[in-house]
């Protein structure tokens, strides 16, 4: 069996006496699409912030193709190779298009600051590979023509599309996706689907993503794994996930019948 | 042993007026998130509406000694008075208008107020330092080679009560109880239908009178006053309210206590060069270990 | 090639300096001349303390403190330099002796004051805005303290090296304007450098900055050794125009005259905290006269700037070469 890409072994985080996430374990395989879903405050951010390295989990081990990282600051861990988005977008407003992609590959340049202080040739040369690459991105996410613009000018969509081109420029191996289809209509939803599997294919990745519209995880999503409360309460494929009785209670209480569920 | 005790009765003075002013730090940055930097100012400004109340109450034609209490009370009241509506007018006319800006914009404001204040004292008050009227006649008390003033009891006293009556007040009034849904939420405060403009209003003025008291306690204290002398305390108050949990009206009273007394006891212990030192030191040390302080709670950011 | 043209540029300046240096000496008034030269040393407070303010967004009240560890480590090395040397009052320096001893007294005065700038930054940079702000004033009074109380280097009455004649006066417009141009420079190279870019990133989100990749603290360290050690140079030139420095030369108002210098220009830009340096500069003088009022209206004028313009002047812009003027930088920067 090939290591997984991403393994979570029983991991709790707790805040105050409130425990966010109690005990979660689950596994993805590298190159896989999987959906962490749940009803709103099951604990689902705060996974990925753990994953991510904002919160340090107090129990439980996370590791990345094998290697430990729970407890890692934010930044080593981006650096390993897990790039992120945020559900309520973090773009730098007040910066250019092209410098919120361009800086996402400050980690990798090969100069100090001294060499920035005096301008060195070297300094040049990286300069003009990040704003290679970063050009290359917003190519790729038809970005390209709104480059010099402010961040904050754009419309909600393109800043989605710019958040995930900005984390590519890290060329990470895992992707975590925090609520990509919010505050999307079902056709922009629908596109978004075919988007995250190309993401997939084009940049080689695994992706992770935190997903309440339903018709996109179900559609796009190869393993699912549902917490409620912080705890597991199902895993697995995604008609079993969706048709087990308690991911039914969690999200729609206790009684429900079949055909509001369908309409979900 | 004695000079330990000599110097916890000072430094417990001492402290109960940092605690006072600082006070008003903890209630303005509890509702409106801000260090109101001008806050030592209006401290300043109390001790000389105290002084000209002093003097316009008759304290040159009467000799000291029979400067009535009920005169003093006068003082006292008519300094948090003019305190008051000087805290009122710098929140509607610096603060108001930038309730919503980026975090830093109120913060220089308020740096910008505190030099305005200063400097305006400076024309109107001359820079030479004046003394405090000592409306209350000094009696001296001996315990155990230890000297207590009455002077001192009265303003540990004084300050205790209006801590006592602060503390009733946001608990068990509407207003108070308005001031601490603010300080909890803002937006939501409002859309429940609380006049935030005006609860904010009242807490500056509060804030502003207990710094006025704190005003005239150290003029009784010290009976020394310079116009200048509003930016080293009010810094010395902030500390106390930061030690204590900013946001925090019993951290703050405990803070203020802490901060004079340890500042005391290195003036007795160490060297009273290094008394203004200590409270940087207890500052900087609290920020880096605890920075919500002694009985604060952390707030984590939400990502 | 860059090289080249980079030295050509450089011989230029340098022989432009000089020119305008001894014009002044010869047909301009000191009193304008030290106008002039406050400009200058105004300037690289105004850039080093843009670089953390400005630029990081990380608002120190505390700059005052660095200067005032740059004015002492300078004089402190130019005296014991020159007496090292052989100098004395009978045994004066030459003029261009002068210069060297004072540049070699200010890299000791950017040393010292970028290592408080480390020990000062490596622990408060943690917090957050005014929590930032409040902490680096206490080290600043922390450190004003500890000049205070050391006898070695003068007390509360100051540092003049134990001369009778005060510290000796090798500040002039050469020398300022070098250093000047040099400093700026450098710091705006690593402004608009992909460092520069990661830091404006810190100010703007410091979560998703850290999500990239990029280790927050240790680059706002960085800049705060780099803001410290240039605003520590400003003080050893300070030290060497005034003669004298007195801890109470480096109080809160003086961190707060450099806020006001940046706050005019536009809090980030480089070119906006040039022409705050100046503006304060020449209307301080301006307002000699009427020295009581000068304070005063300075506080009105940082409250109206920040109820109308919160983001200064010239905001985060940049005033750029006309295009003749401009070479072309790598990439799309």
């Amino acid at each position: 069996m090939t290591t997984p890409a991403l393994k979570l072994d029983n991991i709790a985080k707790i805040f105050g006496g409130l425990r966010a996430i109690d005990g979660v374990s689950f596994e993805v395989a590298p190159r896989q699409i999987f959906g962490l879903i749940g009803p709103n405050g099951a604990g689902k951010t705060t996974a990925f912030n753990c994953i991510s390295g904002v919160y340090t989990p107090e129990q439980g081990t996370i590791s990345f193709f094998g290697q430990s990282i729970a407890g890692r600051p934010p930044s080593q861990i981006a650096a390993l190779g897990i790039a992120r988005t945020f559900q309520n977008i973090r773009l730098f407003g007040d910066m250019t298009v092209l410098e919120n992609v361009m800086v996402a590959g400050h980690a990798t340049i090969s100069f100090g600051p001294l060499a920035a202080m005096f301008r060195l040739r070297k300094q040049a040369e990286e300069q003009e590979r990040l704003a290679t690459r970063a050009y290359e991105l917003l190519r790729i996410f038809e970005l390209d023509s709104l480059a010099g613009e402010f961040s904050k000018s754009l419309p909600y969509g393109s800043q989605r599309k710019l958040e995930i081109a900005r984390a590519l420029m890290l060329n990470p191996k895992l992707l975590l996706l925090d609520e990509p289809a919010a505050g999307m209509n079902s056709r922009e939803a629908d596109s978004l689907k075919n988007q995250i599997r190309w993401l997939r294919d084009t940049f080689d990745l695994t992706i992770v993503l935190v997903e309440h519209n339903m018709q996109v995880v179900m559609n796009v999503c190869e393993q699912v794994h549902c917490v409620d409360h912080g705890q597991t309460i199902a895993s697995g494929e995604p008609l079993h996930v969706q048709n087990h009785p308690a991911v039914r209670t969690a999200y729609l209480g206790a009684d429900v019948d079949e055909s509001t569920l369908r309409q979900s | 042993m004695s000079t330990f005790l000599q110097q916890l009765v000072n430094g417990l003075s001492v402290g109960s007026i940092y605690a006072l002013i600082a006070l008003g730090y903890t209630m303005v940055y509890g509702t409106l998130g801000l260090i109101n930097f001008a806050h030592g100012e209006v401290f300043m400004i109390g001790c000389y509406i105290g002084l000209y109340a002093a003097f316009w109450l008759g304290y040159e034609t009467l000799s000291a000694a029979s400067f009535s209490p009920m005169s003093a009370t006068l003082v006292l009241l008519l300094a948090m008075a003019g305190a008051a509506i000087v805290g009122m007018l710098i929140e509607r006319f610096a603060y108001r208008p930038l309730r919503g800006a980026p975090r830093l914009a109120p913060l220089i404001t308020a740096i910008g107020v505190s030099l305005l204040l200063q400097n305006i004292a400076v024309l109107a008050f001359s820079a030479n330092p004046r003394s405090f009227p000592s409306i209350i006649t000094e009696h001296r008390l001996e315990f155990a080679g230890v000297t207590i003033t009455n002077i001192k009891i009265f303003i540990f006293a004084v300050s205790i009560l209006l801590m006592l009556a602060l503390e009733f007040f946001v608990k068990k009034t509407w207003t108070g109880r308005a001031m601490r849904a603010i300080s909890v939420n803002l937006p939501a405060a409002k859309l429940m239908g609380v006049p935030a403009d005006r609860v904010i209003s009242l807490t500056f003025a509060i804030g502003s009178a207990l710094a006025a008291a704190g005003g005239i306690l150290f003029g009784l204290d010290q009976t020394k006053l310079e116009p200048l002398m509003g930016n080293m305390i009010g810094l010395k108050a902030f500390i106390a309210a930061v030690l204590g949990g900013i946001g925090n009206i019993r951290g703050a009273a405990i803070g203020g206590l802490l901060i004079g007394i340890a500042e005391l006891m290195t003036a007795g212990y160490i060297s009273s060069d290094y008394r203004d030192a200590i409270t940087f030191v207890i500052l900087i040390v609290i920020l880096l270990v605890r920075p919500q302080g002694l009985l604060g709670v952390v707030r984590q950011e939400k990502v | 090639m860059i090289w080249t043209y980079r030295t050509a540029v450089s011989i230029a300046l340098i022989a432009a300096l000089f020119v305008i240096n001894w014009a002044l000496d010869a047909f301009v008034i000191e009193y304008v001349v030290r106008i002039i030269l406050q400009c200058g040393i105004n300037a690289i407070l105004a850039v080093g303390l843009n670089l953390i303010n400005g630029t990081t967004g990380q608002f120190s009240l505390g700059h005052a403190g660095f200067m005032a560890v740059g004015a002492y480590a300078t004089a402190f090395a130019v005296i014991h330099l020159e007496s090292g040397l052989g100098f004395s009052a009978s045994n004066i320096p030459a003029p261009w002796m002068q210069g060297l001893l004072l540049s070699v007294g200010l890299l000791f005065g950017a040393l010292f004051a970028g290592l408080a700038g480390l020990l000062v930054g490596a622990p408060s940079l943690r917090l957050r805005g005014d929590y930032l702000a409040i902490v680096t004033l206490g080290f600043a009074e922390i450190i004003r303290l500890i000049f205070t109380n050391t006898e070695a280097l003068g007390g509360a009455t100051g540092y003049s090296g134990g001369r009778p004649l005060g510290l000796p006066v090798y500040t002039n417009f050469f020398w300022v304007f070098l250093w000047a141009i040099l400093l700026i420079t450098l710091i705006g190279n690593f402004t608009f450098s992909s460092y520069g870019r990661a830091l404006r990133a810190i100010r703007e989100d410091e979560i998703a900055t850290e999500a990239l990749g990029i280790n927050t603290t240790r680059m706002k360290v960085l800049a705060s050794v780099i803001s410290a050690a240039a605003v520590g140079v400003a003080g050893g030139l300070f030290a060497h125009l005034m003669g004298t420095i007195r801890p109470d030369d480096f109080k809160m108002d003086r961190s707060v005259a450099m806020i006001v210098m940046i706050l005019i220009g536009g809090l980030g830009s480089v070119s906006g905290a040039i022409i705050g340096a100046i503006f304060v500069a020449v209307t301080l003088e301006a307002m000699r006269d009427i020295q009581q009022y000068r304070l005063l209206a300075y506080s009105l004028l940082l409250i109206g700037l920040m109820i109308a313009r919160p983001q200064g002047l010239l905001g985060s812009r940049e005033l750029r070469l006309p295009a003749f003027l401009r070479r072309k930088r790598g990439g799309a920067a």
